[in-house]
């Protein structure tokens, strides 16, 4: 009998449960989109129940599309959008209002607040993250201060706190009949909640924030879930979670220390695997948990470009200049280099390793040469010198460069923006056969628990180079280009000071 | 023709139409042999085959106008003159036609963008496609965005490099490139020029395009080794059984020891606009006879295919 291991991905717009086989080929997939409520500005929700509905359906479909029992599947693994989270009624099961998702801004002036308190610094130190709203602990201090009796019956554990992993965990497992409440340690190293050196909830950050202990979930190692499913489809042993970005991070067999992976979508997210080595980074990235696979975590340093593809949309949608995303490529060739014009992507500030919100884009270097060929050049290679500037500070934080770039996502269909990012880097680029990297990498977690996959060999195994970009490009050009990519961006923070404050 | 009534309309809209279900009728052929039926329309007597690519073609046995054609036409000559905008109603009245036939007809030019919809206020106009009708189809990058999750299905399943090529200047463009699943060293190929004549992939470009086909018999055909196709008569046979088998083949034409293998990649209308194959040493992609083996073909069909519609689908 052929046996299987399945992932669900639940992301930030749609749901989908993959199935692969032994060589990490993919074998089914089934895929479910759920609503987005924007109920005020800067508010972004989600229906945690819609999302758990969406499980109960795709995971039959996957199997059915796969023509496999689930007895053949030896193992599931969660992987997730990070830093989402709902609250819900430990006795019936019902959440309470809707998941705050890592989009919502609505903690801004709680953000503030919480900046000057006392402590921030070792806020900070502990859990490896700077204060922002994208985390799920200002949030989750939003929802205590703002529902009533909300807070009395979090502290007596009525009422349970998970991210998106947690909440199918415990229904998968039985939800009010029993339910397992745990989360793995790569999801609680984003609620800022944390101990990065205990991989414990830290009293301090509880103390800090404001949030009861008694409603927070078990962590636990990325592959010591250890749940067995009763609902959906029973019998199914769920034994890894590992959040998104993570997933990817092993996914692309990033098991070396200095291995890096950027994902390319919406927003661009680079992860480095520092190793055993809990690396605090003195150039703007975030400390995290890469993985945990049994007793010692992987640690890693993230940095995070909050406009790649985006910017493409925006060059499509609000300027109109092409009729689709891949057309950039098109038209960006019409030109043979930028003719001296730089896009500075700053639309909700500059994310790693600047974090400056107050930044706005900009676009420099404007002459009545330049044409819509040029603008679409300098669209791709922002993202090109935004990986750099994170690179760089990667490579700053560990003190050894990286020798290569494992790239995925959407955004590696476009050929003339990875050769750009293989020459700014000076280091090759390359892509695996498999795309689905995050599904791929939960499915591995769960795969290496239950003994699917021997070892971390016996995965490197299945990672087969499927595209390679070497650079190209001259020392001194790139050197110069740099520096005025670097200018441009300064030239946001003039910006960014020279606004008068609202 | 207000004094038209709405199930008077609905008669007439019907007329050209065969009935759908026809279609939809599962294709169990043995390849290489053509499936021929007929059916009563409304009017007119149709004639149908089944190609190997399990696709309908429907023929009219007595050539005749085809109303649905001649509406279309006289939609597009609508929006060309005065303001070039027009609501649904406004060109259903100003036709004649029944609201729901009229959006139809618009719906269908939509999707084939000789026709685009202004989001805001709803109304038709002509679509960009249209002022560069005989230039492109389909952008380049956009079908390598489009077909890179089939790409990389058809590399790991046949263990061979993929790649996708489009017309371009009398060559073969390789709009994408896989590698060959075995990890070594191997090169990227994206923006290569390869002989349409002596690939795979350039004789599915050639089979599908009679100007280019008949343009390159026309020149001198170059031998790359000593089995590449250099005869015009002997190309041209070559093309017809492409066409009647729907795929192409080629050993050891473009480069000693090796072989390649391509099926077409259409758009919606059936106009070929690029081919995905699969290329490798001829002694793992070809059986002892020389011809490529069948698992492989199949597999390069499948990709094409599952290609062809996600194009069908996004448009």
């Amino acid at each position: 009998m052929q046996r299987f291991v399945m992932a669900v991905d639940q992301g930030t717009t749609s749901t989908r449960c993959i199935v692969f086989d032994q060589n990490a080929r993919l074998v089914a997939v089934a895929q479910r989109e759920h609503r987005q409520y924007h109920p005020r500005p800067g508010w972004v929700e989600q229906d945690a129940v819609e999302i758990w509905r969406n499980v109960d359906r795709i995971v039959p479909q996957a199997l059915r599309q796969a023509g496999i029992t689930a007895d053949q599947v030896v193992a599931m693994g969660i992987t997730n959008q990070r830093e989402t989270f709902v609250l819900w009624d430990r006795h019936t099961g019902v959440p309470i209002g809707r998941a705050i998702v890592w989009e919502d801004i609505r903690t801004e002036d709680l953000v503030a607040e919480l900046g000057r308190k006392p402590g921030i610094e070792e806020v900070r130190d502990r859990c490896g993250l700077p204060l922002a709203t994208y985390f799920s602990a200002p949030s989750l201090r939003w929802m205590l201060d703002n529902v009533a009796g909300l807070r009395a019956k979090a502290e007596r554990g009525d009422v349970l706190f998970g991210t998106m992993d947690t909440w199918l965990i415990w229904n998968l497992t039985g939800g009010v009949n029993g339910g397992l409440h745990v989360t793995d340690v790569t999801n609680a190293s984003r609620t800022m909640l944390m101990n990065l050196s205990t991989r414990q909830w830290d009293p301090m950050l509880l103390e800090f924030f404001g949030v009861p202990a008694p409603m927070l979930p078990e962590i636990r190692p990325s592959t010591e879930i250890s749940g067995t499913t009763t609902r959906v489809v029973p019998g199914i042993a769920i034994t890894a979670a590992l959040g998104d970005q993570h997933a990817a991070l092993f996914g692309q067999a990033c098991f070396e220390k200095g291995s890096i992976k950027g994902t390319y979508g919406t927003g661009g997210f680079l992860l480095m695997n520092t190793g055993d080595e809990l690396v605090r980074s003195k150039h703007g990235l975030l400390t995290t948990i890469g993985y945990q696979i049994g007793g010692e975590p992987a640690y890693a340093l993230e940095g995070s470009i909050a406009v790649a593809g985006s910017l493409v949309q925006w060059f499509r949608d609000n300027l109109g200049l092409i009729h689709s995303a891949p057309e950039i490529e098109t038209l960006a060739r019409t030109v043979k280099d930028n003719g001296g014009c730089y896009i500075v992507p700053a639309f909700s500030g500059l994310f790693a390793p600047h974090w400056l919100a107050q930044a706005r884009g900009l676009v420099v270097g404007l002459t009545s040469y330049i044409n819509k060929g040029h603008l679409a050049r300098a669209v791709l290679e922002a993202t090109g010198w935004q990986t750099r500037e994170v690179v760089d500070a990667m490579n700053a934080d560990l003190g050894a460069p990286t020798p290569v770039l494992k790239v995925d996502g959407g955004m590696t269909a476009d050929h003339l923006l990875m050769q750009f990012i293989a020459d700014v880097l000076d280091i090759p680029v390359v892509r695996p056969l498999v795309a689905e990297t995050v599904s791929l990498g939960a499915a591995y977690a769960a795969g290496l628990a239950a003994g699917y996959w021997p070892d971390l060999e016996g995965l490197r195994r299945n990672w087969h180079l499927a595209a390679r970009w070497n650079p190209a490009m001259e020392a001194r050009h790139r050197e110069d280009e740099y520096a005025n990519w670097k200018r441009a961006v300064e030239l946001t923070f003039a910006w960014a000071r020279s606004t008068p404050s609202t | 023709m207000s004094h038209v009534t709405a199930a008077q309309r609905q008669r007439f809209d019907n007329v050209d139409t065969p009935h759908p279900r026809t279609c939809d009728r599962p294709v169990t052929l043995r390849a290489g042999k053509a499936f021929q039926g007929c059916f009563q329309g409304r009017c007119r007597p149709y004639r149908f085959d089944i190609a190997d690519t399990g696709r309908l073609n429907y023929v009219s046995r007595v050539p005749g106008p085809i109303q649905s054609i001649e509406r279309a036409a006289a939609v597009l000559r609508l929006l060309a003159r005065g303001s070039g905008h027009h609501g649904l109603t406004e060109i259903a009245d100003s036709l004649g036609l029944a609201r729901g036939t009229a959006h139809g007809i618009l719906r269908t030019l939509q999707r084939v963008e000789f026709v685009e919809q202004d989001q805001a206020t709803g109304r038709y106009r002509l679509g960009a496609a249209l002022l560069h009708l005989g230039t492109s189809y389909l952008d380049a990058n956009e079908l390598r965005s489009r077909s890179i999750n089939w790409a990389d299905t058809l590399a790991a399943r046949s263990g061979q490099e993929v790649r996708i090529g489009m017309h371009h200047d009398g060559s073969v463009l390789v709009v994408h490139h896989v590698f060959r699943p075995d990890d070594s060293v191997q090169t990227l190929g994206i923006g290569a020029m390869l002989p349409l004549h002596a690939t795979a992939l350039g004789k599915v470009l050639l089979a599908y395009d009679p100007d280019l086909s008949a343009t390159v018999r026309r020149r001198e055909l170059t031998s790359l080794t000593r089995r590449t196709i250099t005869r015009p008569q002997m190309l041209e046979r070559v093309l017809t059984e492409v066409r009647g088998q729907g795929w192409a083949g080629e050993a050891e034409e473009y480069m000693p020891g090796e072989a390649s293998v391509a099926a077409p990649i259409r758009i919606p209308g059936g106009l070929v606009v690029g081919a995905i194959g699969v290329s490798g040493a001829a002694d793992r992609l070809c059986d002892s006879a020389g011809r490529p083996r069948a698992t492989l073909v199949r597999q390069v069909c499948q990709a094409a295919e599952a290609v062809t519609t996600s194009l069908v689908d996004e448009n």
